[in-house]
């Protein structure tokens, strides 16, 4: 059932909506637990789109095996999806950065309050990021190392390849995720894929760890394909290539393939001069889970992330 | 004054970015002062460029205190505002969101660790800010309440207010924050307008700065004592919320009283014309924030009134 957890008017006649489907056993028995899926918090990331159909699609074609209830929230920031804008249009903070809200503050920020209230009592949350438009990730779970040993067990029934246990830091604690994990939702934050396009075949291996860890919690009695055990890390294993020069970057290496400590991750090239400004290096042996995708960079910009003394490709 | 380039980035398709610092006097860091770090923070580079006109002059009459030294960075996101966008124009991000920086980091952080690694060590920082709400403030001062923050010093600069901000999760990546962190004391002076140039508010920033800088020691300057300032928690403000979406028609600015149940403003039907919410003062006070924009949103800030203040 499609419902509207929260909405405000727009200045000219039009209202913002924040809209779910909840989808719930065919016979309800007051004991059912709850899973939550959200996506669509920063307007680029899409990834999460196509898992949000997939489930649905999936969970519809078999309702008799649905034993639990299922929160789908496609998109949290409908007007950035609609504009192709990251954050919210007309407001500077990032709305992963306004978490738990407020009812006192801007509109934004009831919002996020909203959201955050109704999530609340959920079994299990599953935020679904897909990088940014620059960057492409493998499907992963990033968890802080203060939730850790709560997260991981459910993270290794997701099906992703890898698990990047991260120190804490202060700017994320106003995360939907850290929001929710202080208040008691176990949240899971997926990183998959680039901005502003679909990979299927990470959706599909994401929906396939959905369905796995609905099945694990109850809410699922249906068929549950095989998932892969991840490699779970933490910060010292991971390498950063970023640009030691402006230009445009040429990749050498795909996504998840395994690199020797020194091998040629990419070039950037100048346009004009049509020279090599910079040969990129990796600065460990490992697998590159992260690599470039949008070419433009400037000093500094990332380049790529390289899960280190791992080959899990 | 020693003009120099601070730091400096290629790009792959424009002129090297360079960011500029003014520097007066020599010896002990004294003050740093920055300007622009958004790209649409035009007064706040005005403001900067009045200040550096007025620091030339006080400099040719010798009036920097003997062995203190002054650092201005104007302007460090102009290539933003060279475009007409607000935040890095490659990415999005903040560069004011980016401290202290990381030098080996993205573009942003290494910006803005080019820029602390100049700015931090000084006695005293003054940032000339930008809200992340648009609208319009009463000048004032504003400090992070890090427990370093002295509201004493604040009131040095003669403004009506001194703002002290409870720090949010978000607010630890900004200059004002990790000034404070590194030990220096640290200030945001908010003026009224931030797009467009006001100048007699640009005017009154500039006199409080060398107000300030005057009663440190470390120029000599003669000005008018300025006012004794109310010192505002911010989360003690009085939030006022709209109803209502529509057309915004502003009744009461920053600065004016307004007594329980008078009208604020009124929010017309964008299509025909109607008073379909009129905003009514809950309390009596002094409006500190105003909504600006000729178009809200349901439950946007129509402002924010000091309580129980009068004029």
């Amino acid at each position: 059932m499609i419902e509207t957890v929260t909405s405000v008017k727009l200045p000219v006649d039009e209202s913002l909506l924040i809209q779910k489907n909840r989808m719930e056993p065919l016979e309800l028995t007051g004991r059912e637990k709850r899973m939550t899926i959200v996506t669509g918090t920063h307007g680029d990331e899409l990834e999460g789109q196509f898992v949000c159909y997939e489930v649905l699609r999936r969970i519809r074609e078999n309702m008799d095996c649905l034993k639990g209830i299922v929160d789908v929230f496609p998109a949290l920031n409908p007007l950035g999806i609609d504009s192709i804008t990251r954050g919210i249009p007309q407001f500077d903070l990032d709305m992963n950065r306004i978490f738990p809200g407020s009812q006192e503050g801007v509109f934004t920020e009831y919002v996020a309050a909203e959201v955050v209230n109704d999530i609340a009592g959920s079994d299990l949350c599953v935020d679904v990021h897909a990088s940014n438009i620059y960057l492409r990730e493998m499907p992963q779970i990033r968890i802080s190392e203060n939730t850790a040993t709560k997260l991981i067990p459910y993270a290794k029934l997701m099906n992703v390849d890898f698990v990047w246990v991260h120190a804490a830091a202060t700017v994320l604690e106003s995360t939907l995720a850290h929001s929710l994990n202080m208040m008691g939702v176990p949240t899971l934050v997926v990183e998959m894929g680039v901005g502003m396009r679909i990979t299927k075949e990470y959706c599909y291996q994401l929906v396939d760890g959905i369905f796995n860890v609905m099945s694990e919690l109850g809410i699922w009695t249906g068929e549950v394909n095989p998932v892969r055990e991840p490699y779970v890390s933490v910060d010292e294993e991971v390498g950063f290539v970023n640009a030691d020069a402006s230009g445009i970057f040429v990749p050498a290496v795909p996504i998840w393939s395994y690199v020797e400590e020194g091998g040629h991750i990419g070039d950037i090239l100048n346009p004009l001069t049509g020279l090599i400004e910079h040969r990129m290096e990796a600065p460990c042996t490992g697998t590159v889970f992260t690599l470039r995708e949008y070419p433009i960079v400037y000093h500094g910009s990332l380049i790529a992330r390289v899960l280190g003394g791992v080959k899990i490709c | 004054m020693l003009k120099e380039t601070i730091y400096s980035l290629k790009a792959p398709y424009r002129d090297e970015l360079r960011i500029s610092g003014y520097r007066f006097g020599q010896g002990e860091k004294a003050a740093c002062i920055i300007g622009s770090i958004r790209g649409n923070e035009v007064q706040q580079l005005y403001v900067c460029s009045q200040l550096i006109k007025a620091l030339k002059e006080l400099e040719a009459h010798g009036s920097i205190v003997s062995g203190k030294e002054i650092l201005v960075i104007p302007s460090v996101n102009h290539y933003s505002m060279n475009i007409g966008k607000r935040f890095w124009a490659v990415d999005n991000t903040d560069i004011n969101r980016m401290f202290p920086g990381y030098d080996k980091g993205e573009t942003t952080q290494r910006i803005a660790a080019g820029v602390f690694e100049e700015a931090k060590e000084y006695s005293y920082g003054i940032q000339f800010a930008s809200f992340y709400m648009p609208g319009d403030f009463v000048p004032h001062v504003r400090m992070m309440e890090t427990g370093y923050q002295s509201a004493s010093l604040a009131n040095l600069f003669g403004l009506p207010y001194v703002v002290i901000r409870k720090p949010r999760p978000i607010d630890t990546t900004t200059l004002n924050y990790n000034w404070q962190l590194w030990e220096t004391n640290a200030f945001s002076v908010y003026t009224k307008e931030t797009d467009d140039i006001d100048e007699i508010s640009a005017k009154q920033a500039v006199s409080a700065v060398l107000r300030f800088l005057t009663r440190m020691g470390v120029i000599r300057y003669n000005s008018h004592s300025g006012y004794i300032a109310n010192v505002i928690l911010e989360d003690e403000l009085t939030s006022v919320h709209s109803d209502e979406a529509g057309i915004f028609h502003r009744f009461k600015g920053p600065g004016e009283e307004v007594h329980r149940g008078d009208v604020i403003a009124e929010v017309l039907d964008p299509y025909e014309g109607d008073v379909i919410s009129q905003i009514i003062a809950p309390t009596e006070g002094i409006i500190f924030f105003s909504h600006k924009k000729p178009l809200i949103t349901q439950r946007d800030i129509v402002c924010k009134i000091i309580r129980r203040l009068h004029e």
